[in-house]
């Protein structure tokens, strides 16, 4: 294998997500994504503002939200971005250890956020009997923040399996910008729950 | 295949603008947990949705706008291109939640 | 690897060859044969729809079968023919019109077409279970209550062939963005690059919307959502919302890549660079940037009110002045230019007025308070056919004819391609010119039988008549494909004294294309080296090993997986062992990514040494 993907200490690249032409491709195309799940989210939320009123005599937003739960849930994903902040930067600085470090803390974080969702499922299942199925509202809301949930399930799997598959290899220029692009991706999973808790939680509060 | 390269050869001046991009984000980071209470605070004051509705739809475009900029670095170089991507899909964004909010019931 | 392995093959390894290609030629030459195969199919069902048509009270096929036979015409043209062939043009010629060795994502190249090529044998497959029937539009609550599985079968089909074409839109962007050769500036790009490049931006915004509406469509009939069920507070207009979202960006996604075609073919056989260039590019944008903002034009009759209909009016109309640009472009690159009336030319030539009409009754159209007299008329079907076959399909035509050589190696026969074209082209007008007036005279849309006596006797014999001319068009076509690949001679590398870098690289084009990285050095690069004497390009870079991506099976084991679990998706609401083809084919495609995650692929280098070796 003549292609070297090993970081040379002679000569330090700035960012080592973006030394490669692979690297580069992954940047760009990650954004693109970006670009495409934007109008994702448009597409569900849209769908969620005209159907948020349909309780069809079933409960009703301000029945059943509550503001604790989804603050822990917030300060969870807001702290995971920062701590994935904190790892790109260490990544910068070539430390492989400590952005492993920090991306096991976004991991850990991550976990909490989805435990947490899975509560509050089973809780307006259980103590409401508001489900998918009761009514418009109910399909429009669980599909929304079941979606933003199957992407945090999906980062998480993401994460966890980079993490494994370099544990014992560390930093090169062939998994940097697979870290990059992820942690790419787990910030726009939390752009999106900034409009989940406004647009669904706190607007869905406000009486 | 590169071995295991745990550097610590980072040249001085890298390391330095590293440092102070990381306390920058740190700030907004700090900003962006301010903005997220003073949201859920004004829903919990119980005030008029008249007011509360447009205050917390503007802290979270902030918030929103600190994360793309910030913290997925859009403002740097080399990301004129993907900016223009992002706007678009903000652009369809709104035009969608202006259509089923406004033209879906009659 | 050797340069030398592709001399004789047996078929085994052929296949296997197809099948774990990640060539950019290769799944381009897919994409066309598979969309050809499609297209043949949706002819023989618009067939099957004229001949019902062709007396008053006919009774050719069954109210239900023909209500099958329109959906299935209209999905399948749309989705898995006339798509599937331009990106197959965009994989064939855009990495080397502008120089690049490959498409950025190689590996998601293949999965995309595999992912199309199953989503359209699964919705074909339909056929022998209860084809959809609730026309390609699929409004609920027509699809939402139309019984068996041929809806199930719709929405899977186009979620799984759905997410295939997002993945191409991503890498092409990617490509464009990142792989163009040293001096290929945007603004030197040709102009099937740029509308490549638009066409992919509007498949990145546009697809996402549909594959949230087929969701919700799912959703609803499999999973007992209540998104479109009005006694729980659901809303059928949205997925009219969410589908025009999509469904209008879509039509734009088909033509562009034929002004593609066509700006390239016009400046090619009119020995002229192309007018206007700049304003084409611009036109390309404000096109692509309207037909976001114009969906609701497909809803006037909808009741959203006035307000909402003058806007969505106008900035229809607004698209008929970009498309005019381009238009007048078109003809004057045209003027003074010594202009060759090859086969590619003729179909070109011919789109103008075909064109022009139906960007013209778009306009009738698109004046909101007439159209709730057009609304679900034949006028509205005259329209779309003068647009997507007038538009695409002689796109599609001008473009086989024009790349043929550059993917096969040999030249159309032009004889039988002329052929070819005036009887598809008489057919096409007889056809659907006179719908315009049954339109007018008040024959709806989608109606399985007419009275007699009603006036409408004769202009449906006269669009039937013109059917068959169009497929007699159609059966020439291929008897040419067959015709030249017998006994065609070798085609020159340059046949047609091309401009673009696509004509530089030797015949066959090497899997790697370029030796070396070309020079640009303006707009219309190879033109610009015939001009100045020396016919070839400069290198960029000196002769040096080329990285080449590994094959792989992954794409296709994934897309089984993925086709395995739709079919679980379809059957398991009513049999619950679909379940274990649900699980079982969820479980091969993540398989697959997670083997394609973990196992590391440099790829493979092409040694200098072997490179020399080969002769131009």
């Amino acid at each position: 294998m003549s292609h070297d993907y090993s970081l040379n200490p002679e000569k330090l690249h700035e960012d080592p997500a973006k030394v490669t032409h692979e690297g580069k491709n992954k940047f760009i195309g990650l954004w693109v994504f970006l670009g495409g799940e934007t109008v994702l989210f448009a597409s569900l939320f849209a769908t969620y503002l005209a159907l948020k009123n349909s309780t069809a005599g079933g409960p009703s937003s301000q029945e059943i939200f509550g503001l604790e739960l989804v603050f822990i849930m917030t300060m969870l994903l807001l702290t995971s971005s920062l701590t994935s902040v904190y790892a790109i930067y260490h990544m910068k600085n070539h430390n492989f250890r400590k952005m492993q470090l920090w991306f096991g803390i976004t991991a850990f974080l991550g976990l909490g956020f989805l435990a947490c969702e899975i509560y509050e499922f089973a809780h307006y299942i259980t103590d409401y009997g508001f489900t998918f199925r009761s009514s418009a509202f109910g399909s429009a809301f669980y599909t929304l923040v079941g979606f933003h949930g199957g992407h945090v399930i999906v980062g998480m799997s993401w994460l966890i399996a980079l993490m494994v598959r370099n544990a014992k290899r560390g930093l090169n220029l062939y998994n940097a910008p697979k870290y990059n692009t992820f942690a790419l991706y787990w910030h726009f999973i939390d752009v999106v729950w900034v409009f989940i808790f406004t647009v669904v939680y706190l607007m869905g509060m406000v009486s | 295949m590169g071995e295991n390269t745990n550097i610590e050869k980072v040249n001085s001046f890298e390391r330095q603008k590293n440092r102070e991009e990381m306390k920058r984000q740190f700030i907004l980071f700090a900003s962006m947990i301010i903005f997220t209470i003073l949201a859920f605070l004004l829903v919990a004051w119980d005030m008029d949705r008249t007011y509360v509705i447009p205050i917390i739809i503007v802290l979270a475009v902030i918030q929103v706008a600190f994360q793309f900029f910030y913290f997925m670095h859009m403002k740097d170089k080399g990301h004129e291109f993907v900016s223009i991507l992002i706007y678009g899909g903000a652009w369809i964004a709104f035009v969608m939640a202006i259509c089923f909010t406004t033209i879906i019931w009659w | 690897m050797s340069l030398a392995s592709a001399q004789k093959k047996g078929f085994g390894a052929i296949l296997w060859d197809y099948l774990t290609t990640v060539d950019h030629k290769k799944i381009g030459v897919m994409y066309i044969a598979a969309g050809a195969f499609f297209f043949i199919l949706g002819g023989i069902e618009s067939l099957v729809i004229r001949v019902q048509l062709m007396v008053p009270e006919n009774d050719f096929v069954s109210a239900g079968l023909y209500n099958e036979m329109i959906t299935m015409h209209g999905t399948t043209m749309i989705f898995f023919a006339a798509m599937p062939i331009l990106l197959g043009f965009m994989n064939v010629a855009v990495p080397l019109q502008i120089g690049a060795r490959d498409v950025a994502f190689p590996f998601l190249n293949a999965l995309g077409f595999w992912l199309f090529l199953f989503g359209g044998i699964l919705l074909n497959l339909s056929w022998i279970f209860g084809a959809p029937d609730a026309g390609w539009t699929a409004y609920p609550p027509l699809s939402t209550q139309s019984p068996g599985h041929g809806t199930d079968f719709y929405v899977m089909a186009l979620q799984l062939s759905g997410a295939g074409t997002l993945m191409g839109g991503i890498n092409f962007i990617v490509t464009i963005v990142t792989m163009r050769a040293p001096g290929m500036t945007y603004m030197r790009m040709p102009l099937f690059s740029w509308t490549t490049f638009v066409t992919s931006i509007l498949i990145l915004f546009a697809f996402p919307a549909f594959t949230v509406a087929l969701f919700l469509l799912m959703f609803d009939r499999m999973f007992d959502s209540a998104f479109f069920d009005i006694a729980l507070g659901g809303n059928a207009v949205i997925w009219q919302h969410l589908f025009w979202i999509f469904a209008h960006p879509e039509v734009y996604i088909l033509i562009l890549p034929a002004f593609g075609i066509f700006s390239e073919i016009f400046s090619v056989f009119s020995k002229k660079r192309l007018f206007g260039y700049t304003s084409m590019v611009f036109a390309t944008f404000l096109i692509a940037f309207l037909g976001f903002m114009v969906w609701a034009h497909h809803m006037f009759t909808v009741g959203l009110g006035s307000v909402a209909n003058a806007i969505f009016a106008v900035g229809t109309m607004a698209i008929a002045v970009p498309t005019g640009i381009k238009i007048f472009n078109w003809l004057a690159t045209m003027w003074g230019g010594s202009i060759r009336i090859s086969t590619a030319m003729l179909w070109a030539l011919a789109f103008i007025p075909s064109f022009t009409i139906g960007g013209m009754t778009g306009v009738m159209l698109g004046a909101a308070t007439a159209d709730y007299q057009y609304h679900d008329t034949y006028f509205v079907v005259a329209h779309f056919h003068y647009v997507l076959v007038g538009g695409v399909v002689f796109g599609i035509m001008a473009g086989l004819h024009y790349w043929w050589p550059l993917m096969f190696r040999r030249v159309l026969n032009e004889t039988l391609g002329k052929l070819a074209f005036w009887l598809f082209f008489i057919g096409f007008h007889l056809t659907f010119f006179i719908q315009h007036f049954l339109g007018l005279m008040g024959m709806p849309r989608r109606y399985w039988v007419f009275l007699e006596d009603q006036g409408l006797d004769l202009g449906n014999l006269v669009s039937t008549i013109g059917a068959f001319f169009m497929a007699a068009g159609a059966i020439v076509f291929v008897i040419n494909i067959i015709y030249t690949a017998v006994k065609g001679e070798k085609a020159p590398q340059d046949p047609w004294n091309g401009r673009t870098l696509e004509w530089a690289v030797p015949s066959p084009t090497p899997f790697y294309n370029f030796k070396q990285l070309p020079l640009v050095r303006g707009l219309d690069p190879l033109w610009i080296e015939k001009m100045e004497g020396n016919g070839k390009l400069t290198a960029a870079e000196p002769l040096n090993d080329i990285h080449m991506p590994n094959g792989s099976i992954i794409p296709f084991v994934m897309t089984v997986g993925f086709f395995i679990a739709s079919l679980g998706f379809i059957y398991q609401y009513e049999y619950p062992i679909a379940y274990l083809a649900l699980y079982g084919g969820m479980a091969i495609g993540i398989g697959g990514m997670i083997v394609r995650s973990l196992k590391d692929d440099h790829g493979y280098y092409v040694r200098k040494e072997e490179l020399e070796g080969e002769v131009e």
